[in-house]
């Protein structure tokens, strides 16, 4: 019973906060409301018994994508009524394909069915004596390790290529050049003179 | 009982939500960005739904990959959202006509 009242409560929760994400006037709002849809979607994991991704969804959702939106959104000065303008021209038009899109997919839900999945059949079955996190950490570090790498890979990709665009090479700065400092030697900088008593200084 | 329809039922009006999103905001690039989380997080609720009623531990790591993709996804379009934003002074779709593509 709770478990229904759950599903209903996050399904509800997370499918309103989408709809606000898309219709708020503010985008700071949008990242809120984003932001809230993330967590529900983390409690529906939850249900279904996947922490793992639940909690990652929460860290690497909540903590930074949705930060990082926040960052741009409040970093970039943009008029957002200008861009709001044409919202009720588009709206007919994405609510036709919205709807049509609905329908297919919930007719595709209604039509679809298993077939009866036999144990020795499954890539990877849920072994009950195991957690979720150690299931999944057991299959991710044997069978599927290269894959993981390559989802390192992805991430270092992503990084370097958001650090290589946004970094720009300030004009009239003067940074510390140590090669150069360390180049300079005494001779170069340092003159003993012997001067005489009462004649001004050379320089 | 809640079945696997449901979740079902909850990942396709989030993913028709995210479509939506795209489309009424077609001059805001920030919105569309969040309106491909949105779909992302669909997919994602379908794979594990998937995984938890077929016992199969599978769906789950692949989410983890579309999680990892999407957050590389925002990354690189937040920063080219700041470049452009930089170069031009707006974030206007339908002023990016620069490569005349």
């Amino acid at each position: 019973m709770i478990h229904v009242i759950a599903f209903y409560l996050f399904a509800a929760i997370v499918v309103c906060s989408g709809a606000l994400t898309i219709l708020s006037r503010n985008p700071v709002h949008s990242v809120l409301w984003l932001i809230l849809a993330f967590f529900n979607a983390a409690g529906l994991m939850v249900l279904l018994g996947a922490e793992f991704i639940a909690m990652l969804l929460v860290i690497v959702y909540v903590g930074a994508v949705a930060v990082l939106f926040l960052f741009v959104v409040m970093m970039l000065d943009i008029d957002f009524a200008e861009l709001r303008a044409g919202f009720v021209d588009y709206l007919p038009f994405g609510l036709l394909i919205a709807l049509v899109l609905l329908a297919e997919i919930v007719l595709g839900i209604g039509l679809w069915s298993a077939g009866p999945i036999e144990l020795a059949q499954r890539a990877a079955p849920v072994n009950p004596e195991m957690s979720n996190i150690q299931a999944i950490g057991a299959l991710l570090y044997t069978r599927y390790i290269f894959l993981f790498e390559a989802a390192g890979i992805v991430l270092l990709v992503a990084m370097i290529g958001a650090i290589v665009l946004t970094h720009r090479a300030r004009g009239g700065v003067r940074p510390q050049n140590i090669a150069k400092q360390n180049r300079r030697r005494p001779e170069d900088a340092v003159r003993n003179v012997n001067q005489p008593v009462g004649q001004g200084v050379e320089l | 009982m809640i079945g696997l329809q449901h979740y079902m039922v909850v990942s396709a009006i989030l993913f028709v939500m995210g479509v939506l999103g795209i489309f009424i905001n077609r001059k805001n690039v920030i919105i569309i960005l969040m309106a491909i989380e949105l779909i992302l997080l669909s997919v994602n609720i379908n794979l594990v739904a998937f995984s938890a009623f077929l016992g199969d531990l599978v769906g789950q790591v692949f989410s983890m990959f579309v999680l990892t993709v999407a957050a590389g996804e925002a990354a690189i379009g937040l920063a080219i959202l700041v470049i452009y934003f930089r170069g031009r002074g707006t974030i206007a779709v339908d002023d990016v006509n620069r490569m005349k593509g």
